[in-house]
């Protein structure tokens, strides 16, 4: 009988090792984690990186979220919006264009002609400046709502801003489908001329809820 | 599949070990038709490639060293990053078993790959199991290395690359020149010129702006996002722990391709697999930073199997060997495969910076293709085997290894690459030179003789101090560069005359009047 292509691959793996054994390793983690920085330097550091990317950042306090997410809709003029099922009604009370609640059956090509977006967000990492999107919550959407609009605005509470990459890596759900975010769509690969959006949305708006 | 060295004892079998074979000679992309030296030579007349190369290299080399500056504990993440690779290899056959078992409970299908010949066919027969004669393609460097493009073509199934500079490269039947940054090699006007003759339907008024250019690419495969059926991408990590496969990117194509057709095909090399999914925090860490010399890259995807509602519903996962565990064998090599494939070693390397990607004849270029590509495939497939002269294609400066982010000691892993070569290749001028030089170093007072007849080597030279013509076996290093004469005078014999010693009095004294000059704090 032959070998399967799997049997094969884990022997020859198998003969590697033992013909060349590695170095017993303790994986040294000597590195940065468990920081926390107070509410300020966190925010100044988070708002400092996503400028940095082109990001446009604004901050408010809870209460004042609906007036600030209609006012940047408004300054896209973003007629008509998608929004995942479970994102809090309350944002969008001050916003008058139509708003289009996405479920799982509506194709990829009806996004496209959508506006814009708005989600919430699962966790941040101040010192990266990245977003970290959980399809599997419910104010955050699955992931081609948040990848094929042109604008996509994302709402995150301050206290969800973690100071870096370990600190957020933690609070991740890792069998959920996770998208991380460092600003709008990029590239350099011509000449290597910094140009925002190819394929993803090209504009991203972040409003950061300081009370929150 | 056909190779005798398929047939290999099953993993029950407990025995002496064996070498486990290469990639297979003639297949893929990891053997040029020129050795390094003929190819280097024309690329270095390419004075617009030299331009572009010396811009890129020079500006990711500094955004990289500013963002890693900014991170006080990056030698203890790197020293985390080389240690997890390092487990990681020790403890291949669990980690894969439990990524396949963790892969498959999560509603994927995972298939093993001997060599690339195998990986190709079985993505075909997936794809032509979705009805589909096309797929979309994110950029990867696996798929590359096993020419599945080409392959799929053969099968009547066309791959649409979707990364700017891969799609660049593609549209211009050309190779990818950089791992990073593929089309590095093409200016504006050259790409203005290939989206011109290659899109359809592109406007001809299309201007030689970046924005432009990149706004008609969009354009152009908004379309096949929207329709596609079948897609294929590589990995930058696999999680033993979790089952999760990641891809880093930044355009957004990678989102789409991943996201918006119902069949994902992830080609992985079984190198990428991490063991826990906490190890993405150093891996997060040190690969965009290393890479483009960004804090992060714009979008890095995470998935694990399928998710009901949300993205492709068919997923596999093809697990590829071709050459790897025969890298694994090699005490010293293995190494080479704890490289993630950030580029810093390229983008730092004095020789890739002049004769580009090109050169090396490999899907993986610079200072680590130069080793990892005679790992894979080998240095012997043939005489005069273009892949026997990339561990000489460096000038052994050390550069690379200060870059890597996960501690690859690149020049230790040539030299042994070299020694196997020279091994392995029998009675040369260059053996036989060297083994002079052995023998003469070994004995002081014939090294001191030496040194004295090197002197000689003054009379060679012209009026400029240079010598540009050197005898057999030299020649092939003279013809490329001119040789400083050899010193009037040895450093020993220097440093034992009366001028040495005075010399060494007055650095001494001068050294005592300034202690701190020169030296600078580092954080």
């Amino acid at each position: 009988m032959t070998a399967t292509a799997r049997e094969t691959v884990l022997s020859r793996v198998r003969d590697a090792l033992a013909l060349s054994p590695g170095p017993e390793t303790v994986v040294p983690r000597a590195y940065r984690t468990g920081r926390r920085l107070p509410d300020t330097e966190r925010l100044a550091l988070f708002v400092d990186r996503l400028v940095d990317y082109r990001t446009q950042v604004h901050t408010c306090t809870a209460s004042e979220t609906a007036a600030v997410v209609a006012e940047v809709l408004h300054a896209h003029g973003a007629r008509k919006i998608g929004v995942p099922p479970g994102l809090d009604p309350a944002w969008l009370a001050a916003y008058d264009g139509t708003v289009l609640t996405d479920s799982a059956d509506i194709p990829a090509p009806q996004l496209d002609l959508l506006d814009g977006v708005v989600t919430a967000s699962t966790v941040s990492c101040a010192e990266t400046g990245t977003i970290f999107l959980d399809a599997a919550a419910p104010d955050q959407g699955r992931r081609a709502l948040t990848l094929v609009p042109d604008l996509h605005l994302c709402v995150i509470d301050l206290s969800s801003v973690q100071t870096g990459v370990p600190e957020a890596v933690a609070r991740l759900r890792p069998t959920h489908p996770l998208t991380l975010i460092s600003g709008p769509s990029a590239t350099s690969d011509i000449e290597l001329e910094r140009v925002e959006g190819v394929h993803g949305p090209r504009t991203l708006e972040v409003v950061i809820r300081t009370d929150a | 599949m056909n190779s005798p060295a398929d047939r290999a004892p099953n993993s029950t079998f407990v025995g002496m070990p064996t070498v486990p074979p290469r990639s297979p000679y003639g297949a893929g992309n990891l053997r040029g038709e020129r050795a390094f030296p003929k190819a280097a030579h024309d690329e270095l007349a390419n004075e617009q490639l030299r331009r572009n190369l010396g811009r890129a290299t020079h500006s990711i080399r500094a955004k990289r060293l500013a963002v890693t500056g900014e991170l006080p504990d990056w030698e203890q993440l790197r020293d985390a990053g080389s240690a997890i690779k390092t487990d990681t290899m020790n403890r291949l056959p669990e980690l894969l078993e439990q990524l396949e078992r963790k892969v498959i409970e999560h509603g994927g299908t995972v298939h093993w790959a001997r060599d690339g010949i195998e990986a190709n066919e079985i993505v075909t027969r997936l794809v032509k199991g979705t009805g589909s004669d096309e797929v979309l393609k994110v950029k990867s460097m696996a798929t590359q290395e096993i020419g599945l493009n080409e392959y799929l073509e053969s099968q009547g199934i066309t791959a649409y690359e979707t990364d700017l500079a891969e799609l660049i490269v593609q549209l211009a039947h050309d190779r990818p020149s950089h791992i990073l940054v593929p089309a590095i090699h093409r200016n504006r006007d050259e790409i203005r010129d290939i989206f011109l003759q290659e899109i359809p339907g592109v406007d001809p008024g299309l201007d030689a702006v970046p924005a432009q250019l990149a706004a008609a690419a969009r354009a152009y495969l908004r379309e096949k996002f929207m329709t596609a059926k079948v897609a294929v991408s590589g990995a930058n990590f696999g999680i033993a722990e979790t089952g999760t496969l990641s891809v880093v990117e930044s355009e957004g194509n990678g989102r789409m391709c991943l996201t918006v057709p119902e069949t994902l095909i992830t080609v992985m090399g079984i190198e990428k697999v991490l063991p826990r999914f906490q190890d993405l925090e150093v891996f997060l860490q040190l690969l965009p930073r290393s890479s483009t010399g960004e804090r992060m890259n714009p979008y890095t995807s995470l998935w694990t199997g399928v998710t009901p509602g949300d993205g492709p519903q068919d997923f596999h996962l093809v697990l590829l060997d071709n050459g790897r565990t025969a890298a694994l064998a090699d005490a010293i090599g293995r190494a080479a495969l704890n490289c993630i494939r950030c580029s810093a070693c390229l983008n730092v390397c004095p020789v890739y910076e002049r004769t580009g990607g090109h050169a090396y004849g490999s899907t993986y270029p610079g200072p680590i293709g130069a080793v990892l590509t005679p790992q894979l495939a080998g240095m012997h497939g043939a005489k005069d085997d273009p892949n026997s002269s990339l561990p000489y294609a460096s000038s052994l400066c050390g550069a690379c290894f200060d870059a890597c982010p996960v501690k690859i000691d690149i020049p230790s892993l040539l030299v042994e690459l070299r020694h196997q070569h020279t091994e392995q290749s029998g009675t040369t001028a260059e053996k036989l030179a060297m083994k002079a030089a052995a023998t003469v170093m070994q004995r002081p007072k014939l090294f001191t003789a030496a040194q004295k007849a090197a002197g000689l080597g003054r009379l060679l030279a012209g009026r400029d101090g240079t010598i540009s013509h050197l005898p057999p076996p030299f020649r092939g290093w003279s013809d490329s560069r001119d040789t400083p004469a050899p010193p009037r005078q040895s450093f020993r014999s220097w440093f034992a005359s009366a001028e040495g010693a005075e010399a060494m009095r007055a650095a001494a004294a001068e050294g005592v009047r300034h202690p701190d000059d020169g030296i600078q704090e580092t954080p």
